[in-house]
C-alpha cells in the first residue's frame, strides 16, 4: 500500500539554511548538508530545498551545496526557487535533484512546464502554487505571495497538469503561518479536479493537523511543512507514529 | 568494479553517490571495453521506453549487455532499466527490449482501479515472492520508492517481489544472474542501499 509522505522544506540562502534548528547531535544547525541528513535519517520521506538566494554568487554556492546534499541523502530531493527556464531545470538536475518545483517562473512563462515535462518527464515537474481567497475566490499569487496574478486557482492548476506537471504543491496563504491546520477547503477543491499527487502546505501547527488532513481528504498524498519541523515542535517520527495509530499508512 | 551503463538516458548522479556511500567503486560509461571488464553491470533509465530502447540498440550497448548477461555476469536494471530487460513494451506502440527476462511491459492503468493515481509514485512496501540474494539484508514489508506508469507482466516465474497498488504490481524480478527493480534503490534510503550492497556482494 502506498504511504502518505511527510516532507520538510528547507529555505537555503547563500548556502545556509535560513532558520537554524537546534537539534541534538547537529553540530552546525544551518548547514543544509547536516540538516538534510538529519531529516533523511529521521523519517522524512522526501526533502524540498528552496533556493531563496538573490545573487548569482549565492546561486553558484547553492548548486555546490545541492551536490553535497544529493550525495549524502538517498531519498527523493525536490529543488525550487529561481526556476525560470529549462536551463534552470538542467542546472539543478545535474546536481542530483530528482524533481524541480516551479512557481513564479511558470506564471511568467506557462510554457515552461510543457517544455520541462517534455524533456525530463512529468514526474520531474512539480507545480508549486501559492493561493488565497480574494472576494471569495481562490486566487493564485506570485513572488512568494506578494503579487496577485488574478488567475483562478482551479483553472491554473488544471492548466499546469494538462501541460505536464506531475505533482502539485498547494500552499494556502490564508492558513500559512497561522498554525491552525491545513486549508482543507482549498485542498479539497483542488483534489477534485486533478489526478496527479497533491502535496498540502501551509497551516500545520501540530500532529493532529496532519491526521485531520489525511482523514478529510484521502486524495492528498503528502504534507509539507517547514518551521514546525525546524523548531522541533513536531518530530517527524512521532508524527508518523501518530498517523499510523490513526490507520493512515506511513513508512516507519 | 560496478559499471553503470551510460547510454544518455537519465541522471546518474544519485546512483554513483549510492555506490560511493556503500564503499563500492562505480563508474558510469558508454565504453564497451569498460562495460565488458566490469564485475557487475547496472542498467539505469528514466523517461520513455522507445527512446531509451532506441539509444541502447543504436549505440550497440544492447548487445554488450546481452552478451555479458549470457556470460553469467550479475546485471541489475533499475526502473526503466528493469523494463528494458523484458521482451517488449507497449508504451506508445510496441517496442523491443533486451529479451533477458520473459514478459512484457504494459500500462498500470490496465490493472489498477480507476480512482488510483498514475504514476504510482511514493513509498510502497515490498512483498517478497521466494528468496533472492539481492534481498538478503531486507525484511518483508520494507519500503522502497517508486515512480512509474508501466509495469512488467506475464513474468510470474521471475517475480521476486510485488507492491500493492490496487493490484499486485511487479516490483522486482530475477532470471538467474539478471535482476530488475521497478523502484529506485538509490532513492530508497537505507533499504535501497542494502539492496545495492547485496548485489555487489554476489
Amino acid at each position: 500500500m502506498i504511504t502518505k509522505r511527510i516532507i520538510p522544506c528547507l529555505d537555503v540562502k547563500d548556502g545556509r539554511v535560513v532558520k537554524g534548528v537546534n537539534f541534538k547531535g547537529l553540530a552546525d544547525v544551518s548547514s543544509p548538508v547536516e540538516l538534510g541528513k538529519y531529516y533523511s535519517d529521521n523519517g522524512a520521506d522526501e526533502l524540498v530545498f528552496y533556493d531563496i538566494t538573490a545573487s548569482s554568487d549565492g546561486r553558484k554556492l547553492f548548486t555546490d551545496i545541492l551536490k553535497q546534499v544529493a550525495s549524502t541523502i538517498f531519498i527523493p530531493l525536490t529543488v525550487g526557487g529561481g526556476i525560470n527556464t529549462v536551463e534552470d531545470f538542467d542546472r539543478v538536475l545535474k546536481c542530483g535533484a530528482d524533481k524541480v518545483s516551479v512557481n513564479s517562473g511558470a506564471i511568467k512563462n506557462p510554457d515552461l512546464i510543457y517544455h520541462a515535462a517534455k524533456r525530463y518527464g512529468d514526474q520531474c515537474v512539480v507545480l508549486s502554487v501559492d493561493a488565497k481567497r480574494v472576494n471569495g475566490k481562490f486566487t493564485v499569487f506570485a513572488k512568494g505571495g506578494r503579487e496577485n496574478t488574478g488567475y483562478d486557482l482551479i483553472e491554473w492548476v488544471k492548466r499546469g497538469v494538462d501541460n505536464g506537471a506531475g505533482e502539485i504543491v498547494l500552499n494556502s496563504i490564508d492558513t500559512d503561518g497561522v498554525k491552525g491546520g491545513f486549508d482543507l477547503e482549498m485542498l479539497s477543491a483542488v483534489s477534485k479536479v486533478v489526478s496527479v499527487p497533491i502535496i498540502a502546505s501551509g497551516g500545520a501547527g501540530n500532529k493532529e493537523h496532519f491526521v485531520d488532513l489525511f482523514n478529510a481528504i484521502p486524495k492528498v498524498d503528502a504534507g509539507l511543512a517547514a518551521s514546525i519541523f525546524h523548531f522541533g515542535e513536531v518530530n517527524i517520527l512521532d508524527l508518523k507514529k501518530t498517523l499510523k495509530q490513526n490507520n493512515i499508512p506511513v513508512r516507519l | 568494479m560496478v559499471v553503470i551503463v551510460d547510454y544518455g538516458v537519465g541522471n546518474l548522479f544519485s546512483l554513483i553517490s549510492s555506490f560511493k556511500a556503500i564503499g563500492v567503486d562505480a563508474v558510469a560509461t558508454g565504453d564497451k571495453a569498460i562495460i565488458e571488464s566490469a564485475d557487475k553491470i547496472i542498467l539505469p533509465g528514466v523517461g520513455a521506453f522507445e527512446d531509451a530502447s532506441k539509444k541502447l540498440f543504436d549505440s550497440g550497448l544492447a548487445q554488450v549487455v546481452i552478451d555479458q548477461a549470457k556470460k553469467g555476469k550479475p546485471i541489475m536494471g533499475i526502473c526503466l532499466g528493469m523494463q528494458l530487460l523484458f521482451d517488449c513494451s507497449y508504451e506508445y506502440g510496441v517496442h523491443k527490449g533486451l529479451g533477458l527476462i520473459k514478459g512484457q511491459v504494459k500500462p498500470i492503468g490496465e490493472v489498477i482501479p480507476k480512482d488510483y493515481k498514475i504514476p504510482h509514485i511514493g513509498w510502497n512496501a515490498l512483498d517478497f515472492k521466494g528468496k533472492s540474494p539481492i534481498f538478503k539484508y531486507l525484511n518483508q514489508g520494507d519500503f522502497v520508492y517508486f515512480v512509474h506508469s508501466y509495469y512488467a507482466t506475464d513474468c510470474d516465474e521471475s517475480v521476486i517481489a510485488t507492491a500493492e497498488y490496487g493490484a499486485n504490481l511487479t516490483a522486482a524480478v530475477q532470471n538467474g544472474n539478471v535482476f530488475g527493480c521497478q523502484f529506485h534503490p538509490e532513492k530508497s534510503g537505507e533499504v535501497g542501499l542494502k539492496i545495492l550492497k547485496a548485489f555487489c556482494e554476489m
